[in-house]
């Protein structure tokens, strides 16, 4: 085997990131050595069982994701802006494209929201812990590992190229040879097993841990959207398992399913990825929406409006996204009856999404509406979103979308809702929870100037993309050779640099306030409506010394009214409580080296790694750590010392 | 004084999106349709643009009204606040009804419009719909193979790469298909896109009633070659087109086996015109036909093309 076979060789933008992945890794492994941290972060963090932690290793390595994708995105508008330049060959640019799709939706999105969902579901709901925490670090580290074996393709054996969708036969063997799309095999099922059990786990925690008292139209809307969230994960995630476990076979053994020798069925994969591919997007929109009433809500000073209404919305958006996803390609052929009931389908879910953003407006109806940073991330989404919303639609019109589809009317549309949806939730649900997870609030100042910066290069970025694939531009092409689509396209590349520069101040912000951000004593700064405010701050590990009974939504407040806390001294009894397990970074290690040899297609290094993948899951099957008690004295000492008592 | 500068920069942006609108729409190539099937998509894009554009007003508004007359400004006290406003059964019932009114407004002209495209008559009445032109449409075979397209008129017995030319006022009916990756045959002038599959046989109705040069190109991503994967499409009178089959028959080579067979192979190519069509010893769109690319040219997918940014070979071999 010889080096340049591995190692991708001939473009200088990669030489550059080779280097900076040495010098980055480098100087992360001189700095622990230095402070001597190897022992902190392995019994702190990479052993941890914390829903808490994990959830904030969740938010940093989507954070990481965000920059790697927002790279690959400021790349590909520079490239479409000076056709010139030469800056992209088609190959590079086809890379870039296909990296940047997977990254943003199953790296970034997805692992963001369901590490807010990790820190505050059990919180909100005045749970210990979730359901399961060691398959909780499983999760993570499933997703951890997926994520990092993606991102190596581009240095290691090249990246895949064929689009995120990856449809096939293009992305069949015959037509994409190489390592490049094994990476996207192995990498998103890694971390989609993942996903599958955080599901799981979520679901159950939510239907058997809630408080005592609380019913399911008692929980916060927040923990309502994750229930619906892990219902469409539950059922949609298997479906994208068994599609990619078939493409691994029909290019790793040299079966038929989707190729076009021997009988295969090249559509069926458009259609499995699909069936779950739709639902996805509903999986990185619904706790958007969570993120938003909660956020909106406690900034208006109000009560959501229509509290029934929006979780019934939520059911009903959860139902019909399994039932539109051939609207991704009316252009296939189907005839006039399917797309018709495809099309009628698609355009009700806008009824149920109208009727969300009609709510959210009645909530700050005779409301006292406060501008902080998390309320201006959650109040811009509303307009932003009803763009992309109305041009759903729009696209959901099968015979007008004969000339939409694949199209940067496309590109524009789901860019408006997902980044107007899922991003701005992200941002918004950051902000809002920072003081409860870390200890002290962001900026405020800074924070407005990432929003303003952000928001307004957004608008620039994918306004004039509608315009674009009205014109007839289409999508993935990596260079404008008709002159009438230069100057949107300038536009829009400025306005890309805008929302980079708006991240970048986002970021500061996390350092500056790290430094010079007062540190939060209340635990309840903005004046919270719902149960995870009523922890102190920093959380303890264990989250409450003593669970409230609880007998309403928003139920936080009627406790403040009354002088209540979640500490009463004389009911404490010993809390139990999971100990941590070093088995879950093990075993995902162990399969993810499995992944690694399998992309190359070394065999016998596969069945090394999956024998100690299974011999991991074997050990944890004998152990019997049961955990520990957190005696009575434990939990006067810390609770006083973090109420101040 | 902070609030009013928040708002003014959020009003800014509805009149520039108006703006925005405004001024593009006489250019784009979605809106000047060049024929009856565009005209019918052009026609049904702007009614919902309508409804669009009526829904963005009212949100707007509604949002611009909550953000301004309850912001938490200095002084404002209690007046016009009542934290306990929950739900008012007969308002939501209004806005649940009235999306629904809006869809079905949207759907009827939608499926009206889904089954016309399929009718190649009906495509042909909509520029005037008390004149039947009585035409057959002629058939054009359109494959795609990595990264050209091959046009075959089986009733003329010729063949084309990379350019098309069709008579006005008639009926297009394209056989879409493809040699390899699945790709899709878009005109934007003439009307919307469908897939090209191997192996299968779409039908695509188009028609031109407007003499011109139209780009067409494939708009569904295959590969490497794929941003140069594009065609002009010549729209003539019907002599004209007559004579240009004429000439073509007369003066372009036999395609041959072996040259189809060269041509297939994965890479850019110029544009040619032949005598015969490869229908007389392949046709991809039947299941015997679909992997005739893949068995002969597996090995070429491995060698990256080097396309500049002219789409040709940086170094040729």
């Amino acid at each position: 085997m010889n080096i340049t076979d591995i190692l991708v060789t001939g473009e200088p933008l990669i030489y550059g990131a080779m280097v900076s992945i040495v010098l980055v890794s480098t100087a992360a492994i001189f700095l622990l050595t230095y402070f001597k941290r190897w022992g902190w972060l392995w019994r702190e963090w990479l052993t941890t069982v914390d829903h808490k932690k994990i959830g904030i290793m969740y938010i940093l390595s989507a954070l990481a994701m965000l920059f790697r994708g927002g790279m690959d995105a400021l790349m590909m508008r520079i490239q479409l802006a000076f056709p010139g330049l030469n800056f992209l060959d088609a190959q590079h640019y086809d890379e870039i494209f296909t990296t940047h799709g997977t990254v943003m939706i199953i790296f970034m999105a997805m692992p963001f929201l369901i590490g807010l969902m990790n820190i505050i579901v059990p919180l909100q709901i005045g749970a210990r812990d979730f359901a399961f925490p060691f398959v909780n670090a499983v999760s993570f580290w499933s997703f951890f590992f997926g994520a990092m074996l993606f991102n190596i393709s581009f240095v290691i054996g090249g990246s895949p190229d064929a689009g995120w969708t990856s449809y096939t036969p293009l992305a069949g063997a015959a037509m994409s040879p190489g390592p490049g799309q094994n990476f996207y095999l192995m990498g998103l099922q890694l971390s989609g097993i993942g996903t599958l059990a955080t599901g799981v786990n979520l679901m159950v925690t939510i239907l058997k841990m809630r408080a005592p008292g609380m019913k399911l139209f008692h929980m916060p809307i927040f923990t309502w959207s994750t229930l619906v969230t892990c219902f469409i994960i539950v059922f949609a995630f298997p479906i994208l398992t068994v599609a990619l476990a078939l493409m691994t076979i029909d290019r790793i053994f040299g079966s038929q399913f989707f190729t076009l020798t021997g009988e295969g069925l090249p559509m069926m994969w458009a259609n499995l990825f699909w069936m779950w591919g739709h639902p996805e997007v509903y999986i990185v929109i619904l706790p958007a929406f969570g993120i938003f009433s909660e956020v909106i809500a406690t900034f208006a000073r109000k009560r959501l409006f229509g509290y029934h209404a929006m979780v019934w919305s939520m059911i009903i958006i959860a139902l019909l996204s399994f039932l539109v996803w051939v609207h991704h390609f009316f252009t296939m052929g189907a005839g006039a009856f399917v797309n018709s009931v495809f099309s009628v389908s698609t355009m009700l879910i806008a009824v149920p999404t109208g009727v969300k953003i009609f709510n959210w407006l009645a909530t700050l109806y005779k409301s006292k509406i406060e501008f902080t940073v998390a309320n201006l991330w959650a109040l811009a989404f509303i307009p932003s979103f009803v763009i992309g919303g109305v041009t759903g639609v729009m696209l959901g019109m099968a015979a007008a979308d004969f000339q939409f589809h694949n199209s940067y009317f496309l590109i524009a549309h789901f860019h408006y809702v997902l980044i107007a949806g899922t991003v701005f939730a992200c941002f918004a649900g950051l902000v809002f929870w920072y003081p409860k997870i870390f200890g002290h609030k962001l900026n405020e100042r800074i924070g407005k100037w990432s929003f303003w910066l952000f928001l307004i290069g957004f608008h620039v970025c994918f306004f004039p993309q509608y315009f674009l694939g009205l014109d007839g531009m289409p999508r993935r092409i990596f260079i404008t050779r008709i002159e009438e689509w230069l100057p949107l396209n300038v536009i829009s590349t400025v306005g890309a640099f805008g929302m980079g520069l708006g991240f970048a101040v986002f970021v500061f912000n996390i350092y500056y306030s790290y430094r010079y951000s007062e540190r939060e004593k209340t635990g309840d700064p903005w004046n919270g409506r719902t149960l995870e405010w009523a922890t102190p701050t920093p959380i303890p590990f264990y989250n409450f010394a003593t669970i409230p009974h609880v007998d309403g939504i928003d139920y936080y407040l009627p406790m403040k009214e009354k002088g209540e806390t979640t500490y009463d001294e004389s009911k404490l009894e010993p809390i139990h409580m999971p100990s941590n397990s070093g088995q879950p970074i093990i075993m995902m290690a162990f399969f993810a080296f499995a992944s690694f040899a399998l992309v190359f297609e070394w065999i016998p290094l596969a069945i090394a790694g999956l024998i100690g993948g299974f011999i991991m899951m074997g050990v944890r099957s004998f152990d019997y750590d049961e955990g520990y008690h957190v005696e009575v004295d434990e939990i006067k000492r810390i609770e006083r010392s973090a109420r101040g008592l | 004084m902070k609030n009013k500068r928040h708002r003014s920069k959020w009003l800014f942006l509805i009149p520039l999106s108006l703006v925005f609108f405004l001024s593009g729409c006489e250019q784009m190539v979605v809106f000047d349709p060049k024929g009856p099937v565009a005209q019918s998509q052009n026609d049904l894009i702007i009614y919902s643009l309508w409804f669009m554009l009526g829904i963005v007003v009212v949100v707007f508004g509604l949002f611009a009204y909550m953000l301004i007359k309850y912001r938490d400004r200095p002084g404002r006290g209690d007046k016009d606040y009542d934290p306990s406003i929950h739900g008012n059964t007969l308002i939501e019932i209004i806005w649940t009804v009235v999306p629904f009114v809006i869809v079905i407004a949207l759907s009827i002209p939608t499926v009206e419009t889904l089954y016309d495209l399929e009718d190649p008559a009906a495509a042909t009445s909509y520029e005037d719909p008390s004149e039947t032109l009585d035409e057959e449409p002629l058939v054009i075979h359109a494959t795609s193979a990595d990264w050209k397209w091959f046009f075959s008129y089986p009733e003329q017995g010729i063949e084309t790469v990379n350019y098309l030319h069709i008579p006005t006022d008639r009926p297009i009916e394209f056989r879409l298909s493809s040699a390899d990756s699945m790709a899709a045959l878009w005109i934007p002038a003439l009307g919307g896109q469908k897939y090209n599959m191997a192996g299968m046989m779409n039908k695509l109705y188009l028609e031109a009633s407007e003499e011109g040069v139209y780009d067409g190109r494939n708009s569904n991503f295959t590969g490497e070659g794929f941003t140069d994967q594009t065609f002009k499409v010549h729209a003539e009178s019907e002599e004209q087109f007559n004579a240009w089959v004429e000439e073509t028959k007369s003066e372009a080579p036999v395609l041959t086996q072996e040259k189809y067979d060269s041509l297939l192979e994965p890479g850019l190519t110029d544009k040619m015109e032949f005598s015969s069509t490869h229908l007389e010893w392949v046709n991809h769109a039947t299941n015997d036909g679909r992997d005739y690319a893949v068995e002969r040219h597996r090995e070429a997918y491995k060698e990256k093309l080097h396309l500049d940014r002219d789409g040709v070979p940086s170094s040729h071999e």
